[in-house]
């Protein structure tokens, strides 16, 4: 015996199933722009992997 | 005509499939809304306000991208605290008649499925938090939800009646995340507004407690309504909203204050005092011939309270542009 269609639970699931991939849109909205935000504020894109990289290191004074 | 036997389902069977079927078909399967629930959104609404006043009334500018991600995350994290307070407080909050409706004692959500929500969406909240803000404020957001749900929720709530004043401090942090995803510091500014709601939340609570009185009983919580009694109650809550005042008004000479703060800051407290002041010296057999009215309204008012003291600081930061705000 198959549920009828319309049946009021389907509709709480397809609530459910909507709402979790909303709320996944726009978590993948929000990760795209903060990365937006934060590389074209040129904020440091390399991290520390126990190589030296004279690029990172900070300028001394008077230079 | 005898029911045929299929294999798939044999006649014994078919009954204990269809009770099963049926069983499934009861109000349990819980909608979005009932998720929702378990971040507790009312309380949410008052973190998102004070730590976005704590963000924006902050000296240093923040990108409007990174605000509002930063907010959010506090909200999730705070959302996230409310559903592990869920999941550990099903039992009391099934006898209490304020809570028993909430998702998991109403059966709408397992309290399995509380644990999962509450954990899964602190440690989204606290990474994203550190990764658009800074680690200070990520920090500061993972203590606030192990102070929420472990120290207060399965430690103090259950074992002392001062649960509320420590157990207050949970609600306290929000601005100062806001201010330490600003500035990546913890300063006299987003000190004192921590202890605006520190102290502020001891008289709130209490006065609810007052006219919710066999809630908290019938739950087995020892409030100080139930375990020191009610006259000792009043009392409390005048000594805390005296000590209150001058926090309070204190903040209005940091740089957060201002004028405008001030003024509303003194208006404030005078009117709480007085409240307060007006229910400690009631006596019980008054409170309930008139079905605490009183005590109704200081609860009420110390809601505005709270509300008015953060938009006046806002109003000073949004007035500074214009020379107007701060001193």
């Amino acid at each position: 015996m198959a549920f009828p269609p319309e049946h009021e639970i389907h509709k709480r699931r397809l609530g459910r199933n909507v709402g979790v991939a909303v709320t996944l849109g726009l978590f993948i909205l929000l990760v795209f722009a903060l990365t937006v935000v934060k590389v074209t504020r040129g904020e440091p894109m390399q991290a520390f992997d126990h190589s030296v990289r004279p690029e990172m290191a900070e300028p001394e004074e008077g230079q | 005509m005898a029911p045929v036997d299929r294999g798939l389902f044999p006649t014994g069977r078919m009954d204990k499939v269809m009770s099963d079927i049926r069983a499934y078909e009861q109000p349990g399967e819980a909608g979005f809304g009932d998720y929702v629930q378990l971040l507790k959104p009312r309380v949410m609404s008052l973190v998102v306000f004070t730590a976005l006043v704590g963000l924006l009334v902050a000296p240093v500018g923040v990108h409007p991208v990174i605000a509002f991600a930063s907010i959010l995350f506090v909200a999730l994290g705070a959302g996230a605290s409310g559903a592990l307070n869920m999941w550990w407080d099903a039992d009391i909050d099934a006898v209490m008649r304020r809570t028993k409706g909430r998702p998991v004692p109403a059966g709408k959500v397992t309290a399995g499925e509380a644990l999962a929500v509450g954990l899964g969406l602190s440690g989204i909240a606290v990474v994203m938090l550190g990764l658009a803000a800074n680690w200070l404020s990520a920090g500061l957001l993972a203590f606030t939800i192990f102070f929420y749900a472990v120290v207060y929720s399965m430690w103090l709530k259950r074992s002392t009646p001062q649960n509320i004043v420590i157990g207050g401090a949970a609600g306290a942090f929000p601005p100062m995340i806001g201010w330490a995803c600003a500035t990546g510091t913890v300063s006299i500014e987003s000190v004192l507004m921590f202890a605006l709601i520190f102290m502020w939340t001891p008289p709130h609570f209490w006065a609810l407690a007052l006219f919710m009185k066999d809630d908290y009983s019938n739950a087995g919580v020892p409030m100080l309504t139930v375990t020191h009694g009610r006259r000792s109650t009043r009392n409390h809550i005048l000594v805390y909203t005296i000590l209150l005042a001058p926090v309070a008004v204190g903040a209005a000479f940091t740089s957060i204050g201002g004028p405008i703060y001030l003024a509303a800051a003194v208006a404030l407290n005078a009117w709480f005092l007085v409240g307060a002041w007006r229910i400690w010296k009631r006596h019980e057999d008054a409170a309930e011939a008139d079905n605490y009215a009183v005590e109704k309204s200081v609860f009420r008012f110390s809601l505005y309270y709270l509300f008015l003291h953060f938009g006046a600081f806002l109003a000073e930061a949004a007035l500074k542009p214009y020379g107007m705000g701060g001193w």
